[in-house]
C-alpha cells in the first residue's frame, strides 16, 4: 500500500491522495533527529522554583560563590503582556522571573547558572527562598467568589475575561420551548505531556553579536518577536531555531518565561547557554488546559428539535496569561463554537476566565472543543433520555445538513456531512447487534455501553477569524518560498514549523504534482527564522490548509513559468505542454524537455528569452483563508466493571471527513494519536492539586497518559468533502481525533451505566468517581 | 531530576559488602540492588545517599534454592527470574502467575525480590506474598545474621526493621503444601502500574471445607498483611460464592486504610472487598 517516494511511475497519476512515506521518517527512526538539548553549552541553567502557591518572596539566600540570577538582576527585561481588545480584558503581566510575589507552585524564582546541569542543580537545592505565604486560590469558582483574594491588581474578582453572546429573540424562544434539558459538566486539568518536554539553548555570536536560539517550540518568528520585544533588541540580531520538535500539541505555541532567560543570559555572558526542563517541571510549571465547569441548558420543541442553548463558561486560566493567545484562548472558544453541529439559531453564552494560583493554561490540541463536544453531547444523550428516543435519532433530527450555514453565533460552515459521517459509524458499529450482545450481557451481570460524539472542528482559518477576538497579535496567514535551484533540485521555505505532523512529505505532495518532479527531489525547509520567511508556525489544524495553500499558490506560478521556459525551448504553444515525471513534453510528440535543462536555462541562458522571462526560477505564495470545518462521528464502545469502577474500551470508531486527503497514512496517524491523547483525557489525564496549591500528580505515574494496553485497535473510515473554503480542497485534522473521545466514552459509559440509574458528567471519569456514584446508588434506600 | 552527587561502591563479595556498608552507614550509606526504585527517588532528589553500595557483582547472592522445606531467594535475584516456575511445588505456579504483575518486562529485568521487600512499598507483590505466607528475611551485617519474621519487617509505608548496616542476603518462602490451591487478583487504573490493592490467597480443601486460609492484602494498607477477620470466614466453610463474599466484606471492614488522591478510604474498602473476592475466585480457576 505504501508507495515509494522515487518516481511517480510515467502514468500521469497523482501525487496527492496516496500514502507515500514520510520523508522525515529516515532520519528519525534511525535515532538522527537533532533536538535542542543535543546542543552543547558552556553553561547550563537550574530554575529554583517556587514551592508555595501564593505569597510574598521575603528572601533568596544563594551559596556564596554561586551564579544565581533573580528578578533584581533583569529589571529592564519587560514582563510577558498578552494582549486583547475586547470582552472586557484586563491585560496582566509576568514577569520573566518572580518579582516580589509568587502565583503558582513551580512558578520560577531565580536561575541557577554552572557549567553542568549536575552542577547546576546540585547549587540549585542550596538555594534558599523564604515566602510569606498568602491564601492560594486553587478552584475557578473559588476564585471569582464575592470577597476573594485579588491576584493581580489589574484584575478585580479574578476575572480576566468576560465574553457574552445573547441573540435577538432568545428569550421568546426559550420560553416558548416544550422541554429544558440541563447539565453540570466538569472537564479537569490536563498537560499536554508532550515526549520532549521543554529545552532552550542560545548561543551568542561574538564577530555579528548576534544571538542564535535553539528552542522546542510551534513558532519560531513569534518567539524571535516576543523575545526581542521583552529583551528590547533588534529582531535581525535574534534568531530563533526550532529543530526537530518532540511534539507539542498546543503546549510549545506559548512564550515561555525560561525561553526569554535563556536569551538574555547569552547576551549577559556572550556565551552559550542551554535549559532542558525535566518532566516534574513540565508538569507543573509548563502549561496547563482544559480546566472548566460548564453548565449548559438546551431547549427543545416537542419533537426534540434544539430550539436554543444557553452556556455559561468558567475557565481557570490559571495565574498568568498566555502569548501570544491570551487565556481567551479556552473561554472565547467555547463561546463561539458551543453550538458544534446542530442547527440551533437562538444562543446565550457567558464565558469569564477565572485567573487561579496555578500553573497558567495554555492551548492544548482542540483546546476548548473536546470539552464543549463532551458537555454539548451528553446534553443530546440527556436529552435523549427525556424524550424517550434513541441517541442516534436525536441527533438526526438535529445535524446541520444544509451548507453553507451560519451558526448563532456568526461563524459559516462551508459544506460538511455531518449527518452522513454520522451514518457511516453507525453503520459500520452495527447498533442493533451490539444492543443484543449489550442486552446478554447484563443478563449475566456484565455492563457494556455506546456512545457517539458528533463534532465540527474549525480548522486553517485565517487572520480575520483570529481578528474577531481583538487580540494584540492576530496570526493568520502563511507564505511559502518555492525555488527550482539550478540543478532541477526544489526547495519550499515555509513560515509553518512542523513538529511531527509529516508537512514535508504532504506539502510535497503538492508541489510535486504541480511542476511535475517527484517528492523526493523536493526539500521542505522551515523552522529557522534566517532562512523561512515569516510565519506563524503549526497549531490550530492549519498547517496542511494554509501552508499547503501557500504552497499550491507558489508551485502554480513555477508551473506557469516552467510552461513559458518549455514553450520557448520546445518552440510550442504553452497549452501544448504536459509536465510530469521531471520533465515538459509536448504533448502528441517525443519532444520534450527535462526540468533539470530548463532551471539551468532559467538562471545560465537568460539572454535566449529576450526579457519576455524574468531570470531565476523562485516564486512565493501568501494565503489566508476564511476557516474551514472539518467533522467526524466517533464511537466508543466499552465494557464497565461496576464493582472496581474501571472502564476497558472494546472498540473506538472513527468516521472522518477532513476534505481531500493528501496523504491518507499521515491523515490516519494524526487521527490515531488525536485519539489516544483523547482517551487519556476521558479516563486517565489529570492534574491534581490540593487545597495548599501543590500537584499531587507530578511524575508519570500519578499522571497518567494512556499506554498501548489502554488504547483499543482504532478503526478509521474517511469521507471526502472536498472543501470550498481551502484552494487544496484539504480541510485540517491535526486537532479531530483528541476531539471526540471524552463525550463518545463518556456517552458509553453513562449507556452501560443506565440499570444502575446514575449519570457521570466528569472528565476524567476515572474508577473513583463512577464506584462513588455506584456506591451512593447502592446505599439509596 | 539528576541525583545530587555520590560514591559509588562495588563490592565482590559479601564480606566486602558488609564491611563497607557498615563503614558508610552511619554516612548515609544505601544499598543499590537493582536500583528501579531507589533510582527514581534519587532522581527526584527525595533521597540523597552520599554512598551506594553495589551488591550487583557480589558472589553468591543470586542464587535460589529449594531444600525441600522452603525455597531461598538471594538478594541479586531479579523478578523476572519468577517468569516460570522455579519449583515444582505449587509455590512455583504462584511466583510466576504474581510475578507478571509487577510494573513492565523491562523493569522485572533490573529489579530485585530482596530490593522490592527492603523497599517497602505497601503495593508492592512481592511484600505481599512474603506477607502472605510468613517468609523469614535473613538480615547479615558485619556484626551476624538475624531472621526476621515477615509480620515484624514491614514497618509502615517504605520502611522496615532492617538496620542502616544490615543487607538483605536472602529471604525464605516456607514451600506450600502439596495440594495447596493459591489465588491472587490485583487492581490498577493502567497495565503495569502500582496495585491499588491486591489480594493473594492460600488455602488447603479437606473434606470439600477449606483449611489453612490465608487472606494476604496488599497496597490496602501502610504495610501487606495477613487478614485474620477473612480467614475466619473461610476456614471450614465450602469453597464458594457464599464464603468469597463473606471474606471480601471482612477484609473491607478490618482494613485501616490508605487514602490518596485516587482513592479515597471507602473506594479502597470497595476494591479490598473486590480483590479479596476475585482473589479467591482464582483459586478455583
Ligand atoms: C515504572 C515502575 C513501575 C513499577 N511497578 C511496580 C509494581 O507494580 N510492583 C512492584 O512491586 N514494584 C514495582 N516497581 C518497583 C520495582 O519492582 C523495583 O525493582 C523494586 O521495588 C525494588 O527493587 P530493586 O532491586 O530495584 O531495588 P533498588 O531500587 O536498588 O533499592 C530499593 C531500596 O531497597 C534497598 N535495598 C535493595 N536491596 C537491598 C538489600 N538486599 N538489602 C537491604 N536493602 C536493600 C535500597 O537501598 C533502596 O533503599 C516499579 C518500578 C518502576 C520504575
Amino acid at each position: 500500500m505504501t508507495a515509494h517516494t522515487k518516481g511517480s511511475g510515467g502514468d500521469g497519476m497523482k501525487w496527492v491522495g496516496r500514502s507515500i512515506r514520510r520523508l522525515e521518517d529516515p532520519a528519525l527512526v534511525r535515532g538522527k533527529g537533532r533536538f535542542t538539548a543535543d546542543l552543547p553549552a558552556a553553561h547550563w541553567v537550574r530554575f529554583v522554583r517556587s514551592p508555595n502557591a501564593a505569597g510574598t518572596i521575603k528572601g533568596i539566600t544563594a551559596p556564596d560563590d554561586a551564579m544565581v540570577i533573580t528578578a533584581a538582576d533583569i529589571k529592564g527585561v519587560k514582563k510577558i503582556t498578552p494582549m486583547l481588545h475586547k470582552f472586557s480584558y484586563r491585560p496582566v503581566g509576568q514577569p520573566i522571573l518572580a518579582d516580589g510575589e509568587v502565583r503558582f507552585v513551580g512558578e520560577a524564582i531565580a536561575a541557577v547558572v554552572a557549567a553542568s546541569e549536575e552542577e547546576a542543580e546540585d547549587i540549585a537545592d542550596l538555594v534558599e527562598i523564604e515566602i510569606e505565604d498568602a491564601l492560594p486560590l486553587v478552584d475557578s469558582r473559588a476564585a471569582v467568589a464575592d470577597g476573594a483574594r485579588q491576584i493581580h491588581a489589574e484584575a478585580p474578582g479574578n476575572v480576566i475575561l468576560k465574553g457574552e453572546v445573547k441573540t435577538p429573540g432568545f428569550d421568546e424562544v426559550w420560553a416558548g420551548a416544550a422541554k429544558i434539558v440541563k447539565i453540570d459538566a466538569r472537564s479537569n486539568r490536563q498537560n499536554a505531556t508532550p515526549m520532549e518536554a521543554r529545552a532552550a539553548h542560545a548561543a551568542y555570536d561574538s564577530i555579528t553579536g548576534r544571538i542564535t536560539l535553539h528552542c522546542t517550540t510551534q513558532m519560531p518568528h513569534l518567539m524571535r518577536t516576543a523575545i526581542a520585544d521583552c529583551l528590547g533588541m533588534p529582531e535581525s540580531d535574534l534568531r530563533v531555531v526550532a529543530p526537530d520538535v518532540g511534539g507539542g500539541f498546543g503546549q510549545k505555541m506559548s512564550l515561555c518565561a525560561e525561553y526569554v532567560l535563556v536569551t538574555w543570559l547569552a547576551r549577559h555572558l556572550k556565551s552559550s547557554v542551554g535549559w532542558t526542563e525535566d518532566r516534574r517541571e513540565n508538569l507543573i510549571a509548563s502549561f496547563h488546559s482544559r480546566d472548566q465547569y460548564i453548565a449548559l441548558e438546551g431547549a427543545f420543541d416537542k419533537d426534540a428539535k434544539l430550539l436554543a442553548l444557553r452556556a455559561d463558561v468558567l475557565s481557570n486560566v490559571g495565574a498568568y496569561s498566555c502569548f501570544p493567545t491570551t487565556s481567551g484562548v479556552e473561554p472565547l472558544m467555547a463561546m463561539a463554537e458551543m453550538p458544534g453541529p446542530y442547527d440551533v439559531q437562538q444562543y446565550q453564552c457567558v464565558a469569564r476566565g477565572a485567573l487561579t494560583n496555578t500553573c497558567t493554561m495554555a492551548a492544548y490540541r482542540g483546546v476548548s472543543r473536546p470539552v464543549i463536544t463532551f458537555t454539548l453531547e451528553r446534553l443530546m444523550d440527556k436529552a435523549a433520555k427525556a424524550f424517550a428516543i434513541d441517541c442516534i435519532d436525536i441527533r438526526r433530527r438535529n445535524l446541520i445538513t444544509t451548507f453553507p450555514y451560519k451558526s448563532a453565533t456568526g461563524l459559516e460552515y462551508d459544506e460538511a456531512s455531518y449527518r452522513q459521517t454520522m451514518e457511516m459509524a453507525v453503520e459500520a458499529i452495527n447498533v442493533p447487534a451490539f444492543r443484543a450482545r449489550q442486552q446478554l450481557a447484563r443478563e449475566k451481570g456484565e455492563y457494556l455501553g455506546i456512545g457517539f460524539a458528533t463534532f465540527s472542528e474549525r480548522t486553517g482559518y485565517g487572520s480575520p477569524a483570529f481578528a474577531a477576538r481583538g487580540m494584540a497579535i492576530t496570526p493568520g496567514w502563511e507564505t511559502v518560498h518555492v525555488t527550482v535551484d539550478p540543478s532541477g533540485f526544489v526547495e519550499a521555505r515555509i513560515g509553518s514549523s512542523p513538529h511531527g505532523q509529516g508537512l514535508r512529505t504532504t506539502l510535497a505532495q503538492i508541489i510535486a504534482d504541480e511542476i511535475g518532479v517527484p517528492p523526493g527531489m523536493i526539500k521542505v525547509v522551515h523552522g529557522d527564522t534566517d532562512t523561512a520567511p515569516y510565519g506563524w508556525g503549526t497549531f490550530a489544524s492549519r498547517s496542511l490548509v494554509i501552508s499547503g495553500g501557500a504552497t499550491l499558490i507558489a508551485s502554480r506560478k513555477i508551473r506557469a513559468k516552467l510552461l513559458k521556459i518549455a514553450g520557448h525551448m520546445l518552440e510550442a504553444a504553452e497549452t501544448d505542454i504536459v509536465l510530469a515525471d521531471g520533465k515538459a513534453k509536448v504533448a502528441g510528440t517525443d519532444r520534450e524537455v527535462s526540468i533539470a535543462a530548463m532551471a539551468r536555462e532559467a538562471y545560465t541562458q537568460t539572454h535566449r528569452f529576450k526579457g519576455e522571462i524574468e531570470p531565476g526560477l523562485s516564486e512565493s505564495g501568501t494565503y489566508d483563508p476564511p476557516g474551514t470545518f472539518s467533522n467526524a462521528c466517533h464511537v466508543a464502545i466499552v465494557r464497565l466493571d461496576p464493582e472496581t469502577g474501571h472502564v476497558r474500551i472494546e472498540r473506538y470508531l472513527v468516521a472522518e471527513d477532513a476534505g481531500r486527503i493528501i496523504n491518507p497514512m499521515i491523515a490516519d496517524g494524526q487521527v490515531h494519536g488525536g485519539v489516544v491523547q483523547g482517551i487519556g483525557n476521558a479516563l486517565l489525564e489529570e492534574i491534581v492539586y490540593d487545597d495548599s496549591g501543590a500537584i499531587l500528580t507530578a511524575n508519570l505515574a500519578d499522571y497518567m497518559p494512556p499506554t498501548a494496553h489502554e488504547v483499543p485497535p482504532i478503526e478509521l473510515h474517511h469521507m471526502e468533502t472536498p472543501s470550498t473554503q481551502s484552494i487544496t480542497k484539504a480541510k485540517g485534522l491535526g486537532e479531530g481525533g483528541t476531539i471526540g473521545p471524552p463525550a463518545a466514552i463518556v456517552n458509553a459509559i453513562n449507556d452501560a451505566l443506565t440499570p444502575f440509574n446514575v449519570e457521570i458528567d466528569t472528565i476524567p471519569a476515572t474508577p473513583q468517581r463512577i464506584r462513588a456514584l455506584l456506591r451512593n446508588a447502592e446505599r439509596a434506600p | 531530576m539528576k541525583p545530587a552527587p555520590f560514591v559509588r561502591h562495588v563490592p565482590r563479595s559479601l564480606d566486602e559488602a558488609l564491611k563497607i556498608l557498615a563503614d558508610v552507614a552511619g554516612d548515609d550509606g544505601r544499598i543499590l540492588a537493582g536500583g528501579q526504585s531507589l533510582v527514581p527517588i534519587m532522581a527526584f532528589r527525595l533521597a540523597k545517599p552520599a554512598h551506594l553500595v553495589d551488591i550487583n557483582e557480589v558472589e553468591g547472592l543470586d542464587k535460589i534454592a529449594d531444600d525441600g522445606k522452603a525455597l531461598t531467594i538471594g538478594a541479586r535475584v531479579r523478578h523476572a527470574a519468577f517468569h516460570k516456575p522455579v519449583t515444582g511445588n505449587p509455590l512455583g505456579a504462584l511466583l510466576a502467575y504474581v510475578a507478571r504483575h509487577i510494573a513492565h518486562y523491562p523493569i522485572r529485568m533490573r529489579g530485585t525480590f530482596c530490593g522490592s521487600l527492603a523497599h517497602a512499598d505497601p503495593s508492592s507483590e512481592w511484600c505481599l506474598t512474603a506477607a502472605t505466607l510468613d517468609a523469614v528475611m535473613v538480615a547479615k551485617s558485619i556484626n551476624g545474621t538475624r531472621e526476621i519474621k515477615a509480620a515484624e519487617f514491614f514497618d509502615g509505608i517504605m520502611s522496615t526493621h532492617l538496620k542502616e548496616d544490615e543487607l538483605l542476603a536472602e529471604v525464605r518462602l516456607p514451600l506450600l503444601p502439596a495440594d495447596a490451591r493459591f489465588g491472587f487478583y490485583e487492581f490498577s487504573r493502567r497495565a503495569g502500574d502500582f496495585a491499588m490493592s491486591a489480594s493473594l490467597v492460600t488455602y488447603r480443601l479437606d473434606g470439600g471445607k477449606i483449611v489453612d486460609a490465608r487472606v494476604g492484602l496488599g497496597g490496602a494498607e501502610a504495610s501487606p498483611r495477613r487478614i485474620p477477620e477473612a480467614e475466619a470466614e473461610l476456614n471450614g466453610k465450602a469453597a464458594g460464592d457464599a464464603a468469597f463474599r463473606a471474606a471480601g466484606e471482612a477484609a473491607s471492614r478490618a482494613i485501616e486504610p490508605l487514602v490518596d488522591h485516587q482513592t479515597d478510604a471507602d473506594y479502597r474498602r470497595d476494591l479490598v472487598r473486590v480483590v479479596v473476592r476475585r482473589a479467591l475466585e482464582h483459586s478455583l480457576t
